[in-house]
């Protein structure tokens, strides 16, 4: 966490505006009481409490949020959310950020959470449902951290936890559901 | 009684002893449950991460199976499927558009009245609450087990409905009902690190190791979870926390269900017990 003064210089947009369009929530309620960052599990490993990026959206500080590590590390307990005088979605509006970065090809700053949410996606739609062997191997090739976790995951292999073979039932519905969606949001 | 069930992926794999245990226990208690047949994934954190649409048909598609099974109740054990469905029907509820864009994307009707329930809630209430005590056939009045509720079975209440938000109960309510002791403690519904283990596990393996301290000096012997997500984390991650933190926590995490089955007489074995990463063997020294 740190404390900065920002100028309003910057290159700004409506970015409060851009994520009302994709998530349907209106930042524009917070008034910065805090709450949410008091009570976020998470909040010691931000650059940004929640609060502090919140206020960045509503003031369009583009390149501040976009370059904050916040919405990556969210885990999206909704402790957040539940507490908040105004009703307002936090975790809704860090998905929001996070959509928009993936289309406007922006660089996330935690490259692994937006990896393995990739894998996560790239493994429904080829199986339908989660084939968490595939998945992990996936994600160890989009993040190269091969022995990451290795110890754990021989342990699991031990005690039977994965199913070796993907199945591949509601596979195809799936894919459609996939295609469909990607159809929509250009429209 | 009859339920339509979706197990989802966990507990199809990881999670399969939740899956096995809520389906014996559900045998004892006289509940039916009738899986949805090719059902697909909910989408877990991955959906809503990447589009707010993928988030709302993916669960959408699943309950639209439910007319032609001839039902209007779904139980959905895992809490991560759980907090999904209620917040998909909860948006198409809400926003006339996005519902209308789900019906094209899953090309049948949105079937938004349809009651999600989780097991817990159902276990708690009656009449198979007044019918838990009668089945038991074990004394796990020894076992002091900590309930971790977790976050999304609890938040937010608006849109999950479950029990009280903060500090609740009905967990507590139904192994009680089993005659199993359970404790107060404060990390009830604090987040365990969740979807985070696979891309940042450091903050996994601090934020679950405060979870488990936190049961341990309340006195627990073992801690019930009723989310696949949050017994990875809390079992499987037990060596890690070790090399961070030095000692071994050596907790036993089991499902609610498991504890359940087990107080009505199931072997271990029949429980899968076994496939816990941190022993569990000590729980079994505790009935009389």
């Amino acid at each position: 966490m740190t404390e900065e003064i920002i100028t309003l210089k910057e290159k700004s947009f409506k970015l409060g505006e851009a994520v009302a369009a994709v998530s349907d929530i209106d930042v524009s309620f917070c008034y910065q009481c805090g709450k949410c960052s008091t009570g976020c599990p998470v909040a010691y490993a931000m650059d940004l409490t929640p609060t502090q990026l919140i206020h960045a959206m509503q003031l369009g500080l583009h390149d501040v949020v976009y370059k904050s590590n916040t919405m990556w590390l969210c885990v999206s307990c909704l402790t957040c959310s539940t507490r908040c005088p105004q009703d307002v979605d936090i975790p809704g509006a860090f998905d929001a950020v996070k959509i928009l970065m993936e289309r406007n090809k922006e660089t996330p700053r935690e490259p692994d959470v937006l990896a393995v949410t990739k894998s996560f996606a790239q493994n429904l739609r080829w199986f339908g449902r989660m084939y968490e062997l595939g998945m992990v191997g996936v994600i160890k090739l989009r993040t190269r951290k091969f022995t990451q976790d290795l110890g754990m995951g021989m342990k699991m292999l031990k005690k039977n936890k994965f199913n070796l073979l993907p199945g591949f039932e509601g596979a195809w519905e799936t894919r459609k559901i996939f295609r469909r969606v990607k159809k929509q949001e250009k429209a | 009684m009859k339920y339509a069930y979706y197990p989802g992926c966990s507990l199809h794999s990881t999670g399969k002893e939740f899956d096995v245990s809520i389906r014996a226990v559900c045998d004892k208690l006289g509940v039916e449950l009738v899986e949805i047949e090719n059902w697909v994934c909910c989408g877990a954190t991955m959906g809503h991460n990447l589009s707010r649409l993928l988030a709302a048909s993916l669960p959408m598609t699943n309950l639209a199976r439910l007319p032609e099974m001839g039902l209007d109740e779904v139980i959905v054990p895992c809490a991560e499927c759980f907090s999904r469905f209620k917040a998909a029907q909860h948006s198409v509820k809400t926003d006339k558009k996005l519902r209308r864009d789900v019906v094209e994307v899953i090309h049948k009707d949105c079937n938004e009245d349809v009651g999600i329930i989780h097991p817990v809630t159902i276990f708690a209430e009656e009449p198979l609450a007044s019918r838990i005590p009668g089945l038991v056939k074990r004394d796990l009045s020894g076992l002091k087990v900590a309930c971790y509720y977790g976050c999304l079975l609890t938040r937010p209440p608006k849109i999950t409905g479950f029990d009280v938000d903060g500090y609740p109960e009905s967990m507590d309510r139904v192994l009680r009902a089993a005659g199993i002791t359970t404790l107060e403690w404060s990390r009830k519904t604090v987040c365990c690190g969740g979807s985070l283990a696979l891309s940042k596990p450091d903050i996994v393996v601090n934020l679950s190791h405060k979870i488990i301290e936190d049961a341990k000096s309340a006195g627990a012997d073992a801690i019930a979870v009723a989310c696949p997500m949050c017994h990875a984390n809390l079992d499987a991650r037990q060596d890690d926390m070790e090399k961070t933190f030095g000692v071994h926590p050596r907790m036993p995490i089991v499902y609610f269900t498991q504890l359940m089955g087990y107080s009505f007489g199931l072997s271990p074995e029949e429980l899968l017990f076994d496939r816990h990463l941190t022993e569990v063997d000590s729980i079994f020294g505790l009935a009389r």
